[in-house]
């Protein structure tokens, strides 16, 4: 290579070529531009015009400068120059190349993988072996192969979601001989290195190559004074940088997507950055993992935990609260005391707080319930919510749940309660009993100063034992539990404040509380709390950070998983979350408290990829900067000869302002105008529409068989159509179209939770829907073909009524045509359409029932209308129907049901009503 | 089939799809213009009904139309409309400058031409007028005959010349004449056709048709100006230098063509390919029909 200055050419003859130029000088300069010859009438009246000013008749000389400008610049570019060449020598003997493969290099591993894979290609031509080492292994002694056996294994190469391990151990299972080692290190300090480094440097020589590029991490969110937040880091501390963390979680309908999204800034020289994140809790108890955006890295995601929900907990207090000044006696203040740091506490009446679905609600001292508020009660309970219930003077005083179970209390109680270790009764204070095994509380030490006085007794019952999870002493209740659908009512026998019982004073009260899980777990989980449990693992992220789920991952000890989260995840124990008995824990590559240091390699250690000139071909720009000059010279050269006229010009001109005016109006006007053109054209007529699906031959279908069926409209009925348009689900307004015809394709995506409420609207106001899973050829409908399948899928969250398959009587047999039966494409396959109310009864003598309520916003059938409807662009029928005249015969029925269809869309049930002329007449002839 | 029949027919051909268009055309062009207030819808000699109207004094006894009269209480006179019949000469020039477009998009300025002439025949012809060709090729008549003649005799027209002359024979004194041209070439031709219309106590009107692209002049850089007949040329370096001279001998030529007409009493009217023949045509038959 032949260097001039920085910059180097690959094939330095070619610029010999230069020497060149002066003679193009000399040609260029000769050759004037051509003249053009025009005829033109109006030469009678120039005759005898002279030239003003004699222009030469030579190439100016500012267009030579231009084509031997491009010219010289081409014949650089081909002789390959490169800025900050990079010298290499061949090494010899045996190569070892060590990849330390971790989360932080998952980042611009295709890089590495690319530098790992051009050494081998190397090694290869100079025949030396080759070995290649993930220090994220276990250490094992690397064999040398042939570099040809390697190259193709290369790309399988995958980092680890963790950080190499103990180094050092490396060190003593490196091979025996000399062999030169290449280091692809992830830029972070790790336990070991220098020992290693040691190691290889008695062997041979040893070269690193180090990613510029900064790494970022994410620490785990923190739940504090109402506000997530969160941290990242990064190294080096450079320039200020503004990052972007995406929160993530599901959404009402269960697809995954952002929820939140905020930014971070480094300041210049920082090393974290921090941000809160405010979010309504029932955004935030659905949040699963925060992220970087942009970068593919586990370390760049952190999972969230339990740590981060809050159960949303309804407080209701029987005692009106007119005791001003007497906190300490309110039944709720030690309720509120203990959960107000770990739960969101709503308050109001029972009716209100139903509304917001809490997860738990507290009745202290409630007896009477209304009529409406147990039945809500009862609903919430069975849709799994805890409903925790302290006794007090009310409760004892109330009749209720004396002679028969009260649905909301767990037992029956006797009259009056009891009062021990008071001034007028015998004995001492009860204290608590340990608690039994298989109680929630079991395992909770029992202090002996917790006492209770006075409770309410529960009526000795067959269930009563197996009902009690924490008793006193002597074995009377103190908790009663009952499960009621999948919720449970929870007693506690005395009062929630101190007047009974010192219970509430305790920690014990906090514990049950936790254990009921009415409360959830402050900050991060110990040791102890881990230990005893086997924790699986459930989703365990991969080095891209990508979330997979566990499968046949086997579950850790909780002594290892609380070793892992003080040192982060090992070959053992990948990076995810750890479901135990009653939580689940994240186990995340950064913990709250790691810290990223920069590896320090000695001088001696020459480190690639961190130094600042890189190597850097000029060949494309030169190239590229001649072949501009060329386009230049173009424009020039037919100016310069009058070709360039100047009316194309102007006209050019013009057309570049359009363009950038065109540009400059805001997307947000042309999305609105998009929007009132497609109102206008969906509104001037009556217009069909049927569901982009994403799959372009399913909607090009269905498009023609919708302009079919326009057609036969059009033909036999008033029913004028105009053209049908596609709708996005996402984008366009439903609320427009009478109709939509949704064929199913597999290849269709969810669409998003706006789409559904849409769509649930539009249902709900009157719209109607035909599906069409186009499967009647192969399988009765409900089968499991991949189209009722993702029917079925796509159904889930639309607000369908109950179905039965379509009745003799149903008014879609007779608003138009009389039919039968309804085919498609396919036939014989039954349709479903919404349900007829249950006391519909057929009146002898009348044909049909008495059907006059509702339209069914649903038709579900596998009949591929559309292909049966479609027609070509000369009207022809798009695809053949069954076989010869019964075929077509077949196709008729297709074409009337249609019809029907749309006059039942647009007439409802107008064709019931006409059961009931007979009756109306004899009525006005009386 | 012989040899020289070859020839023949393609061109017979093309004239008889062309004929009808043309004629079409021009037909389309004098139907807007019979619509408006233009016609010799007038009381005077001649043979078909035009109106009765009352009597006023003075009226000769015998113009009375008794029967009429007998009908109301007041007395009422036949008049028959004015039926004068006036001779109209075209000349439309055929030489070779006529078949410039200074875009590909407009056509030749002899199409314009010849629209122009069968349009105001058919206009004049339905006014009973005789209209014919200058020269001896069509000698003025009147009827629906003549028009499919002069329809031939355009379409047929050979050019020779690159400029044309006007042709002044065949005028019928004290008619009209109509002649259209680029009127680029040698403007003695014109004042000597000019002159010698103005012996016969002809008069008409001049229609000067131009392209857009021979008032603009939108041509720059080093070029080669050539007649369309090749005769004429004129090489330049800078042709954008010129433009400014240019246009001013073409004002210069616009001038000298007007004060020509106006010393004959004749009309000068300038129109341009680039814009719609219907004005042109307008301005033609105000043109002819004033009758001072």
């Amino acid at each position: 290579m032949w260097m001039l200055g920085p910059l180097g050419f690959i094939s330095p003859w070619l610029l010999l070529g230069l020497m060149g130029l002066p003679i193009l000088w000399l040609l260029l300069r000769a050759v004037p531009p051509a003249p053009i010859k025009r005829l033109f009438p109006g030469v009678a009246l120039l005759l005898g015009l002279t030239d003003e000013t004699p222009e030469t008749d030579k190439t100016p000389w500012w267009l030579l400068l231009l084509r031997m400008l491009a010219v010289g610049g081409a014949i650089v570019a081909f002789a390959g120059p490169v800025v900050n060449p990079q010298t290499r020598d061949p090494g010899t003997g045996p190569l070892l190349i060590l990849l330390d493969a971790s989360w932080a290099d998952a980042r611009d591993w295709p890089r590495r993988i690319d530098r790992a894979a051009a050494l081998i290609e190397d090694a290869g031509r100079t025949g030396r072996p080759v070995a290649v080492v993930r220090l994220t292994d276990a250490p094992t002694l690397p064999a040398f192969q042939a570099a040809d056996s390697l190259a193709g294994r290369m790309a399988l190469l995958a980092p680890q979601a963790w950080a190499p391990g103990e180094m050092a151990a490396w060190a003593n299972t490196l091979p025996e001989g000399d062999f030169d080692s290449f280091w692809l290190s992830d830029g972070l300090a790790h336990p070991g290195r220098e020992d290693l480094l040691a190691a290889l440097e008695l062997h041979g020589s040893v070269s690193v190559f180090q990613s510029p590029r900064p790494v970022l991490a994410l620490q785990p969110a923190k739940f504090d004074e109402g506000v997530i937040k969160l941290s990242a880091l990064r190294l080096p501390a450079k320039d200020d940088v503004s990052i972007e963390v995406s929160a993530r979680g599901p959404d009402p309908s269960g697809i995954d997507r952002e929820l939140a999204r905020l930014p971070l800034a480094f300041a210049a020289g920082a090393d974290t950055a921090t941000a809160e994140l405010s979010l309504p809790p029932e955004l935030r108890n659905r949040l699963t993992r925060f992220e970087i955006a942009g970068i593919r890295s586990a370390g760049a995601v952190s999972l969230t935990d339990d740590s981060l929900k809050r159960r949303k907990i309804a407080l209701i207090s029987g005692a009106t609260q007119d005791r001003e000044g007497l906190q300490l006696l309110s039944p709720t203040h030690y309720l509120r005391k203990a959960l107000a740091p770990v739960a969101d506490l709503i308050d109001g009446s029972l009716d209100d707080v139903l509304l917001a679905s809490p997860d738990v609600i507290v009745l202290a001292d409630v007896a009477k319930l209304t009529e409406t508020e147990t039945e809500g009660l009862l609903k919430w309970l069975d849709k799994g919510g805890l409903l925790l219930r302290f006794a007090g003077p009310r409760l004892a005083a109330s009749d209720i749940d004396r002679a028969d179970e009260d649905p909301l209390m767990p037992v029956r109680l006797r009259q009056g309660g009891r009062s021990v270790g008071g001034a007028m009764s015998w004995g001492e204070p009860k204290t608590l009993a340990p608690f039994p095994e298989g109680s929630p509380f079991h395992g909770l030490a029992v202090p002996d100063e917790v006492t209770v006085s006075q409770q309410v007794l529960a009526q000795p019952d067959p269930d009563l034992p197996a009902r009690t999870i924490a008793a006193l002493a002597d074995g009377t209740p103190l908790v009663t539990r009952k499960d009621v659908g999948l919720g449970q009512v929870v007693l506690v026998h005395v009062t929630a404040n101190a007047e009974w019982s010192n219970l509430p004073l305790s920690g014990l009260f906090v514990q049950m509380l936790e254990r009921l899980a009415v409360s959830t777990r402050p900050a991060a989980p110990t040791a102890e709390d881990l230990a005893g449990q086997t924790w699986v693992p459930v989703v365990v992220l991969n080095a891209y950070g990508e979330a997979k789920d566990a499968g046949e991952v086997a579950g850790v000890e909780g002594a290892v998983l609380a070793g892992g989260l003080k040192t982060g995840p090992a070959p053992n124990l990948p990076p995810g979350l750890f479901a135990g008995d009653d939580r689940r824990v994240a186990l995340n590559v950064i913990g709250a408290d790691t810290v990223l240091a920069p590896a320090v390699w000695p001088a001696s250690i020459s480190v690639e990829g961190l130094e600042g000139a890189r190597e850097q071909a000029l060949k494309g720009a030169f190239l590229a900067g001649a072949l501009a000059l060329l386009l230049i010279d173009i424009l020039a050269s037919l100016w310069i000869s009058g070709r360039l006229s100047g009316a194309i010009a102007r006209r050019s001109t013009v057309s570049v302002i359009v363009a950038l005016v065109c540009l400059a109006i805001t997307p947000g006007d042309l999305r609105a105008d998009e929007a009132d053109d497609f109102a206008i054209a969906a509104t001037s007529g009556v217009v069909l529409g049927h569901i982009l699906t994403g799959d372009a031959r399913v909607d090009d279908v269905a498009h023609a068989g919708l302009v079919g069926l326009g057609e036969r409209l059009f033909e036999r009925t008033s029913v004028e159509p105009l053209p049908p348009m596609a709708i996005n689900l996402e984008t366009d307004e439903l609320a427009f179209f009478p109709f939509l015809y949704w064929p199913i394709s597999i290849s269709q995506p969810l669409p998003s939770a706006a789409a559904y409420a849409k769509l649930n609207r539009y249902l709900r106001t009157g719209g109607m829907i035909l599906f069409d899973t186009r499967d009647g050829d192969v399988a009765g409908f409900g089968g499991s073909t991949p189209e009722a399948q993702q029917l079925q899928t796509l159904a889930a969250a639309l607000d369908v009524p109950p179905l039965e398959p379509i009745p003799k009587d149903h008014v879609l047999g007779r608003t138009f045509y009389l039919l039968q039966d309804f085919p498609g494409r396919n036939a014989g396959q039954t349709i479903w359409v919404e349900a007829s109310p249950p006391d519909a009864e057929q009146v002898d003598g009348m044909p049909f029932r008495n059907l006059n309520d509702g339209v069914t916003p649903v038709v579900i059938g596998g009949n591929d209308w559309a292909s049966a409807w479609a027609v070509d662009a000369q009207g022809l029928a798009m695809f053949p129907v069954g076989r010869g005249f019964a075929g077509e015969r077949q196709r008729e029925m297709a074409n009337r049901f249609g019809v029907n269809l749309i006059m039942y869309v647009l007439t409802g049930n107008y064709k019931s009503d006409q059961v009931h002329v007979p009756a109306l007449l004899e009525r006005l002839g009386q | 089939m012989t040899l020289s029949e070859a020839p023949l027919r393609p061109r017979a051909e093309a004239l008889g799809q062309s004929l009808p268009a043309l004629l079409a055309s021009a037909e389309h062009l004098a139907s807007t213009v019979m619509l408006g207030e233009h016609g010799r819808r007038r009381a005077g000699m001649g043979d078909e009904f035009w109106q009765y109207r009352p009597t006023h004094a003075g009226d000769p006894v015998r113009l009375i139309d008794w029967r009429r009269s007998a009908r109301s209480d007041a007395h009422f006179v036949r008049e028959r409309e004015w039926q004068a019949a006036q001779s109209v000469s075209l000349w439309v020039d055929p030489s070779k400058s006529m078949g410039f477009s200074g875009d590909k998009s407009r056509a030749p300025k002899a199409d314009r031409a010849r629209l122009l002439a069968l349009a105001l025949a058919i206009l004049l012809l339905r006014g009973g007028e005789r209209v014919g060709l200058a020269g001896d090729a069509a000698p003025p008549r009147s009827g629906r005959a003549q028009l499919l003649r002069l329809c031939d005799f355009l379409e047929t027209s050979d050019a020779s010349a690159d400029y044309g002359r006007p042709d002044a024979r065949g005028l019928v004194s004290h008619g009209r004449a109509v002649f259209l041209s680029d009127f680029l070439g040698d403007i003695a031709g014109v004042e000597d056709g000019l002159a010698r219309a103005a012996d016969k106590g002809v008069r008409g009107a001049l229609i000067q048709i131009l392209d857009p692209a021979e008032e603009e002049f939108p041509f720059d850089g080093r070029t080669i100006f050539q007649s369309m007949g090749g005769s004429l040329s004129h090489e330049t370096l800078r042709a954008g230098d010129l433009r400014a001279r240019y246009l001013a001998r073409l004002a210069e030529r616009k001038d000298k063509l007007q004060s020509l007409a106006r010393a004959t009493g004749w009309h000068y009217h300038c129109h341009h390919t680039g814009g719609g023949a219907l004005p042109a045509l307008l301005w033609a038959y105000r043109a002819l029909e004033d009758r001072r």
